[in-house]
């Protein structure tokens, strides 16, 4: 049944079949960062402040209301959508504008964003607006970084201290 | 002469040289689908013994498979391999199978239902593959694991970032330990059951690769994983990014594409092309032929019909008309493929049954019913002028015969040779032909599944309609060509021809010394 031709010929499509297995499964290698790149990770779980702020209800508002509903308060639940840049030597470099989530646009928003950096000494400049009232940056951070090969650099916000944490 | 797009002329000339280098029966790119349920074996085979010494936790995987590639090199680093590289073979088996259904046409009609169903199989495969390089937790698996995180946070399914777990100390083993229930159970009983569906629709589906085909590609999958043994990247480092990754781009090949686009627009550029994949076989349509119809008078209801239907149209049921025969069957006609295989399988379908009024079958073709196919033969043997007179019967599906009439030579096309009962080739030896050649598709290679194999069985073999014993079968010839084979099938009729004048030359000597004799 099995020729020496044909099992000759099969050697050979054997090989070659495989060796196409073999290429394809570690090649060509994929170079996602060069070595002269780092990478900076924007990971930041955040609410924003309610784009208004809350009202004290009249005492004939109050009076209205069944006394179980008598809250004093009235607080609007739409949220600010959070602004965030991060500039590496004056340089923008992540520029996000997230709305909050959710029917009421009452929810924290979520953002996750990587870019590729140059490696080295930078001014790495992060500024954030949460609120949809006030100009300008509600946090601010500055410090200078050193980037090696490869680095991860990521930033976070950590929402109890109300501040960014760079690691 | 019936025109061939490049593409499957390419296709059919790579199937020649695997013909050449196997034979039909090993041909890999006639089993490509029993190839692919090959490797999954060996896949499934080497994963459970890998699953014996892994270690489901985020500190102790990397480590698990090290021990394995490493210290028990000779074993599990040679399971590991093959658990690789079965996986990637399964892949570059399913783009042939893909392509050789495109190529060949065979997922447009009353086969979209397969190639429908075949496409997300494909991504059941591909993802099954991700959860495994995941599970690895090197730097590989650290990249599949974030990048998937950023796709899985792009869907409006998932609550806060999935991403984000990523980022040092988030990773809790419950997560992982999910990943490897996904690997080891949820995704390989979801792939089986998309298997099942996508064959569904089809019948005698073989499962097995022929055994020669089987050792040969695992002596192959072996060499290989002692060659080249496959390695883990450094293990996964949170802090680091992986830099330079060697990329399985049989699974991993869309990952790529999230550093030049957003996790949204990848998930449309996905989605994009797998919706793509599934309506092709709507652009354009193409029409299937009309469906068989039973006629209850000439049924007894032997069932062989619905035995032989490649595409499962036929079934069995109790009797309706108050005949005296148990069953009789019925066409889902939304199933039928028009093959006209079933005409071929009943036995009603006799031309010597009465020659002096229509033929009429138990189930028959409305577009080539078998009177005409008696009509025809009669009419094209009456024609036949010459010393050796040849009739050819071949299919609509492979090299035209149409081409090959000639002043002795005539030609008869079926929608598929299995439509042919045998009973039409002693009938046209009987009335007039000295040879029949008959042709369809490459062995192997029936556009119609089993229309050839069937045939080859009747003849040969026994099965039901044989043809019959005494039938001589010096005078009949069988020689299958695809649409490109034109130089080989006229080679190969002449030398029949020469055969046959050959025989009626002996049978004439040997008459005329009878004569003489007498
Ligand atoms: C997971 C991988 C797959 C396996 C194991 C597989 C296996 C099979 C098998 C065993 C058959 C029956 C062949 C026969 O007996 O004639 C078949 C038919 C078919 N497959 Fe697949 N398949 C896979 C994926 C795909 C994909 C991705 C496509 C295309 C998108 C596809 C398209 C088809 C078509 C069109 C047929 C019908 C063939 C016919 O009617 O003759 N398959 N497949
Ligand atoms: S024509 Fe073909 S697909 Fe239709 S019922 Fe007959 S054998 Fe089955
Ligand atoms: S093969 Fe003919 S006789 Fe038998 S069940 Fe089918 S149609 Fe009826």
């Amino acid at each position: 049944m099995l020729s020496p031709k044909r099992l000759i010929l099969q050697v050979l499509n054997y090989t070659v079949f495989m060796v196409l297995v073999w290429y394809f499964s570690f090649s060509p290698p994929y170079v996602r960062l060069t070595p002269e790149q780092s990478m900076i990770t924007l990971a930041v779980s955040h609410a924003g402040k309610p784009v208004q702020e809350c009202r004290r209800k009249s005492p004939e508002e109050l009076a209205k209301l069944p006394p179980n509903m008598r809250v004093l308060e009235e607080c609007p639940r739409e949220r600010s959508p959070v602004k965030i840049e991060v500039l590496l030597d004056d340089e923008a470099v992540i520029d996000q504008h997230v709305n909050p989530p959710g029917l009421y646009k009452d929810q924290g928003v979520d953002i996750y964003h990587s870019v590729k950096v140059p490696i080295g000494e930078h001014r790495l400049e992060v500024r954030m607006n949460d609120n949809v009232r006030e100009d300008g940056p509600t946090h601010h951070y500055l410090q200078s970084v050193s980037l090696d090969p490869a680095e991860l650099l990521v930033i976070q916000f950590n929402s109890a201290a109300n501040q960014f944490v760079i690691r | 002469m019936k025109s061939v797009n490049p593409i499957k002329r390419g296709y059919l000339a790579l199937e020649e040289w695997f013909n050449i280098s196997f034979g039909p029966e090993w041909n890999p790119l006639y089993h490509l689908g029993t190839l692919t349920f090959f490797f999954f074996w060996v896949v499934l085979v080497s994963g459970i013994y890998l699953f014996i010494y892994f270690d489901t936790s985020v500190s102790g995987a990397y480590n698990s498979v090290e021990y394995l590639t490493h210290e028990q090199w000779y074993l599990g680093g040679v399971m590991r391999s093959l658990h690789r590289y079965a996986s990637d073979a399964a892949v570059a088996t399913i783009i042939l199978h893909m392509f050789r259904e495109f190529a060949l046409d065979r997922y447009r009609g009353f086969r979209w239902f397969s190639w429908m169903t075949g496409v997300p199989t494909l991504w059941f495969v591909i993802t099954l593959g991700i959860t495994g390089y995941w599970l690895v937790w090197d730097e590989l698996g650290l990249y599949v694991a974030v990048l998937s995180s950023q796709l899985m946070d792009a869907l409006p399914i998932v609550a806060g970032s999935m991403a984000s777990n990523f980022l040092e100390g988030q990773l809790t083993d419950r997560f992982f330990t999910l990943m490897g229930f996904l690997h080891l159970l949820g995704q390989p009983v979801i792939l089986i059951f998309a298997l099942w569906i996508h064959v569904k629709r089809l019948s005698h589906v073989e499962v097995s690769a022929p055994r020669g085909l089987a050792i040969g590609s695992f002596i192959a999958l072996l060499a290989l994983s002692f060659i080249w043994p496959a390695v883990s990247h450094e293990p996964a480092n949170l802090h680091k990014v992986p830099a330079v990754l060697n990329l399985d781009w049989f699974y991993l090949n869309i990952y790529p594409a999230l550093d030049y686009l957003t996790a949204g627009q990848t998930w449309i550029l996905t989605l994009g092309v797998t919706t793509l994949l599934m309506i092709m076989p709507w652009l354009p349509p193409k029409k299937t032929g009309a469906a068989a119809e039973v006629h209850l008078d000439e049924c007894n209801g032997c069932g062989q019909c619905a035995v032989d239907c490649p595409f499962d149209a036929i079934s069995v049921r109790t009797r309706t008309d108050g005949a005296r025969w148990e069953y009789e069957v019925v066409v889902d006609d939304n199933l039928c493929a028009a093959c006209g295989i079933c005409v071929g399988s009943c036995h009603s379908s006799n031309p010597f049954r009465s020659s002096k009024k229509a033929l009429e079958t138990g189930i028959d073709m409305p577009q080539f019913p078998i009177d005409q196919v008696r009509s025809q033969t009669k009419a094209a043997l009456d024609a036949l002028q010459g010393e050796s007179k040849i009739i050819v019967f071949g299919c609509d599906h492979s090299f035209d015969v149409s081409e090959l009439k000639e002043a002795n030579v005539a030609t008869l096309s079926f929608l598929c040779t299995g439509m042919m009962p045998p009973t039409l080739v002693e009938y046209a030896l009987k009335n007039g032909a000295d040879g029949v050649f008959l042709t369809g598709c490459r062995n192997g290679d029936c556009y119609f599944r089993y229309g050839n194999v069937w045939l080859d069985k009747r003849f040969y073999e026994g099965r039901k309609p044989v043809l019959r014993e005494r039938v001589d079968r010096s005078r009949i010839t069988i020689f299958r060509a695809a649409v490109t084979d034109s130089k080989k099938i006229r080679r190969e009729l002449a030398a029949f021809t020469d055969r046959i004048s050959e025989l009626k030359r002996v049978a004439d000597d040997a008459g005329m010394k009878e004569a003489e004799n007498a």
